[in-house]
């Protein structure tokens, strides 16, 4: 009799550790797989985009000519027509209009100006014959980064071979450099993509992030103290309850409508700002805010209310001088994390037209903007070529400004944490 | 057996004339006590009397820790809970409109049965008080009370080194010290303790017996407890609850060794609770 309980027993026993040892492996399996997709899709991001932050530079030898150029009104000199010649004195053998136009299209549109500024830094050039670098086109700049296959036939690619020709000419002298390309970081946006740079989408979302925060987190904060210690318990709170739980999952989207519908459309607030792009972040983040800001007020322990409200603290200073520093930490990261994910919307952004080309960083709330997500966006549409690694670079930048804003999280958490 | 008598007949205003000598400064008279449709506390009629350690005694739930919650309007914060009757501090219905419950609070302050310090220093636990109550204008005057408070609850030889450094940092029973001198730093009449040594060790406990001992001398103590060694130890006059009733009030002494009421009878000698 005991033998056969002990042989079921023994069985069972068998049964149940081979069931935990499968558990075990599948929750392996399951983590390898998502980690390597995560490890693809970084990785695949980050291989082209790491491109987008060296750019090809030609060096060009040019005549400043003094009787050309006014001293005292350089601004007003025509570089282009000056640099122009230049090329061409490069190249003496060119004849038709069609291989000069081809020449002219090895450099950026904008290199007149670049020569211009450099100009104006240093006037007493004027006169003399110098060396300036500017930035290759962005197709020569595709070329030289090995995206441009040239097996293919001529007519079928951005480069011709005359133009790759002279390209060869350029490197043998020496005269292409690949440098840091920090108009990338320090430039706003712009239809070349050699010249489009993400700082005007980064102030952009920066701005936007600050007005949600000085909207979103005082009134978060205040329901939420309201709601968890004052607020009266009963069928009223429950619904409010449950009706913030759903603001939290409705689609952005949504909210973008409501701040065409309510902040453009009625109040007349400029359109395109991050002073209403803020405000419709508040509205889509506010639910998130306080439901964090909720369960860090449920997690600070009752004996704390009790020591206070047993010393004759009154329900007011119980929660401002206990309550409310103990559950900050959790509020904070709870605020900071619905920013992050503020940080990353796009949908809203568009419908406040957001998605607006601009080139000029803003300067305040007030003025026209873009943001990270919506550039993203908007290169993502780009069909040229170089905009390709540039959509991979402004989300790698992205990706760090998420990150970092989740570190900053645990750091606050991690310092401000009282134990009890 | 004549122990079928109810309890709320039992009239326990009988044993405090006959008993009870000195004066009495709370006065509960025909106290119900309400959580939402559920009676807790059925006619509680109970005087406590000054400068004495009065222990309330009887098995979990007969309503022991809502009497000791009702004396400084602790049930206030319980949105269900209903008090009706009248309790007198000094001849003054704590009830009445136009009492004011913090001042309540500061003549009857409470120590609770898991030490809550403040996870501030040491040095703010204490002045939390009196600076709510405007007691002390200059920081002369609040370093003075602070370290009354700590001498009188028996802390100031272990703290007075570290007054800045946090209050969670203590132990368990010294924790509990802290609350008890910060329940006195206000200078309050009544000090309302629940269970103040059941998450204590034993060496601890008896610490905070002995500083109970001292307390009584400035200080009308009310105290509930499940151990009734403690309650025989500490007290001067003892409640036993059942149910809801106040079943007996007497001399601690008397209590324990001639317990008028059977149920007072098997619950001192554990055949209930």
């Amino acid at each position: 009799m005991t033998d056969n309980i002990n042989i079921l027993i023994a069985s069972s026993n068998a049964k149940r550790q081979s069931a935990e040892r499968s558990f075990r492996v599948y929750g392996i399996f399951a983590i390898i797989l998502s980690l390597s997709f995560l490890f693809i899709m970084i990785g695949s991001i980050g291989l082209r985009g790491a491109t987008a932050f060296k750019q090809s530079f030609v060096q060009i030898e040019m005549e400043i000519p003094s009787d050309k150029i006014d001293a005292d009104n350089i601004k007003r000199a025509r570089f282009g027509k000056l640099l122009k010649a230049a090329l061409r004195d490069s190249f003496p053998d060119l004849k038709s209009r069609k291989e000069k136009k081809q020449l002219y299209k090895l450099i950026s549109s904008n290199a007149e100006y670049s020569i211009r500024d450099q100009v104006l830094q240093s006037p007493e050039i004027i006169g003399t014959k110098a060396k300036f670098w500017v930035r290759a086109s962005s197709d020569v700049d595709m070329y030289l980064k090995g995206y441009i296959d040239t097996n293919i036939p001529e007519d079928q690619r951005r480069i011709s071979d005359l133009q790759l020709s002279w390209i060869g000419k350029f490197q043998d002298a020496g005269q292409i450099e690949s440098r840091f390309n920090t108009r990338f970081f320090l430039g706003g946006d712009s239809r070349e993509p050699e010249q489009a740079g993400i700082l005007g989408a980064v102030i952009g979302s920066a701005l936007s992030l600050l007005v949600c925060f000085l909207i979103a987190f005082p009134l978060g904060v205040f329901a939420a103290v309201y709601l968890e210690e004052f607020a009266p318990k009963g069928k009223l709170s429950r619904v409010i309850e449950i009706n913030i739980n759903n603001l939290a999952a409705v689609p952005s989207i949504v909210f973008g409508l409501l701040g065409l519908a309510i902040f453009l459309n009625f109040f007349n607030l400029p359109r395109s700002t991050p002073l209403v792009g803020g405000m419709v972040l508040a509205l889509m983040t506010l639910p998130t805010i306080i439901i964090a800001s909720r369960a860090a007020l449920r997690a600070v322990p009752p004996s704390i209310r009790q020591a206070a409200i047993g010393l004759g603290a009154s329900k007011v200073q119980t929660t401002f001088h206990h309550v409310i520093p103990l559950a900050m930490p959790g509020m904070l990261t709870g605020s900071i994390i619905g920013m992050a994910q503020a940080l990353g919307e796009t949908a809203p952004l568009l419908m406040i037209g957001m998605v607006a080309f601009i080139v000029d960083v803003p300067q305040g709330i007030t003025d026209a903007a873009t943001a990270l997500p919506v550039q993203i966006f908007l290169w993502a549409d780009s069909p040229e070529r170089g905009f390709l690694e540039k959509t991979s670079a402004a989300i790698l930048v992205l990706l760090v400004f998420l990150i970092v804003m989740n570190l900053v999280a645990i750091i606050l958490r991690r310092r401000l944490e009282k134990r009890w | 057996m004549n122990s079928v008598v109810m309890p709320n007949e039992l009239g326990t205003t009988d044993y405090q004339t006959e008993l009870i000598a000195g004066k009495s400064i709370i006065q509960a008279r025909d106290v119900d006590v309400f959580y939402g449709d559920k009676q807790a506390l059925f006619g509680m009629e109970l005087d406590i009397y000054e400068n004495s350690v009065t222990s309330l005694i009887g098995p979990s739930g007969c309503g022991k820790s809502t009497l000791l919650r009702c004396f400084n309007r602790m049930n206030d914060v319980i949105s269900t809970c209903r008090v009706t009757g009248s309790i007198e501090l000094d001849s003054q219905d704590i009830h009445a409109p136009e009492v004011d419950v913090v001042a309540l609070r500061q003549k009857v302050g409470m120590v609770f049965q898991k030490p809550n310090p403040f996870p501030k220093s040491i040095y703010d636990n204490i002045a939390y008080g009196p600076r709510i109550h405007n007691m002390t204008p200059s920081k002369v005057e609040l370093d003075e009370v602070v370290e009354k408070s700590l001498k009188r609850a028996g802390l100031w030889e272990e703290a007075k080194d570290r007054l800045d450094k946090p209050g969670t940092g203590l132990s368990g029973g010294q924790q509990q010290r802290l609350c008890i001198a910060r329940a006195i730093a206000v200078e309050p009449k009544v000090i309302l303790m629940d269970e103040p040594c059941s998450a204590l060790d034993p060496i601890a406990t008896a610490k905070i017996e002995e500083l109970i001992d001292e307390l009584r001398q400035r200080f009308t103590i009310i105290i509930v407890t499940h151990s009734m060694q403690q309650a025989a130890r500490i007290s001067q006059h003892t409640a036993f609850f059942h149910m809801g009733y106040l079943v007996e009030f007497g001399e601690t002494g008397d209590i324990f060794s001639a317990p008028k009421d059977e149920r007072t009878q098997n619950y001192i000698t554990g055949r209930i609770g």
